[in-house]
């Protein structure tokens, strides 16, 4: 019954097989920098708690958070964010049952991809 | 092994009967989120290179302060389920357990931290 080729079934094709697709990619992004984050929010967190804490720690923090390598941080997280902003309303978008088509689906990566460097260059120019 | 039936192998691995609550709470913290952080950015953003007094001054108005605290709540809740998700599907065993806790606490520590940092600069 269950016993059955236990632990020995054939397995479908995974990942190692497929050739790189824009929905592959754009979808593994979505993960990847949602979760990169984690290093910009904790640094902000660091940040407003130098804030609280006084104007010396404060200026560490800005010096740090400011110098090339925590600008670099903070625009590759900026991108980050807007892909993850775009990737996600796609998801709300698929959500509704909708998009699901070879074509649609491809649209909609490059509008992902294309809206994330907008957003971010859009913001730089504004902040 | 051998002699364990059916259905004994199969009790206890049906669903948990509450399998689309982690979904429903990415979606709702998701539509959050898409409001939130826009604004978060454009209000946010700025004071990261400006001086302690005008960065003091800041989050003492109402609207940067309850939006920076919004985002900081949603913002590690929507992070921490995220991330249970990938350990999940990456990690096995004993480790993706260890994993989620670490990564759960680690979210409930900066949400804390943040929101006392806030409150201590707006109060």
């Amino acid at each position: 019954m269950a016993d059955v080729n236990r632990g020995k079934r054939p397995l479908s094709p995974h990942l190692t097989i497929y050739r790189p697709q824009l929905t592959s990619m754009t979808s593994i992004f979505t993960r990847i920098t949602g979760n990169a984050m984690l290093l910009a929010a904790l640094m902000i967190v660091w940040w407003l708690l130098a804030a609280a804490t006084g104007p010396g720690y404060y200026d560490l923090a800005r010096t740090v958070i400011t110098s090339w390598f925590g600008s670099l941080i903070m625009i590759l997280s900026l991108w980050a964010l807007w892909y993850h902003f775009c990737a996600g309303l796609r998801h709300l978008y698929w959500d509704t049952g909708r998009g699901f088509e070879i074509k649609q689906a491809e649209r909609l990566g490059i509008m992902v991809i294309a809206g994330s460097f907008i957003l971010t260059v859009l913001t730089l120019i504004l902040i | 092994m051998a002699f364990m039936t059916d259905r004994k192998r199969a009790n206890g691995m049906g669903s948990a009967k509450e399998g689309t609550h982690h979904f429903w709470s990415m979606t709702v913290s998701s539509i959050a989120l898409a409001i939130l952080m826009p604004l978060f950015i454009f209000n946010f953003g700025p004071m990261l290179d400006e001086s302690y007094a005008d960065v003091q001054a800041h989050f003492a108005h109402p609207y940067p302060a309850i939006l920076t605290g919004l985002t900081l709540i949603v913002a590690f809740m929507h992070f921490k389920m995220g991330a249970q998700t990938m350990i999940e599907d990456y990690v096995k065993g004993g480790a993706r357990k260890i994993t989620i806790i670490a990564v759960s606490l680690l979210s409930y520590a900066a949400m804390a931290t943040g929101l006392f940092a806030l409150a201590s600069i707006a109060l």
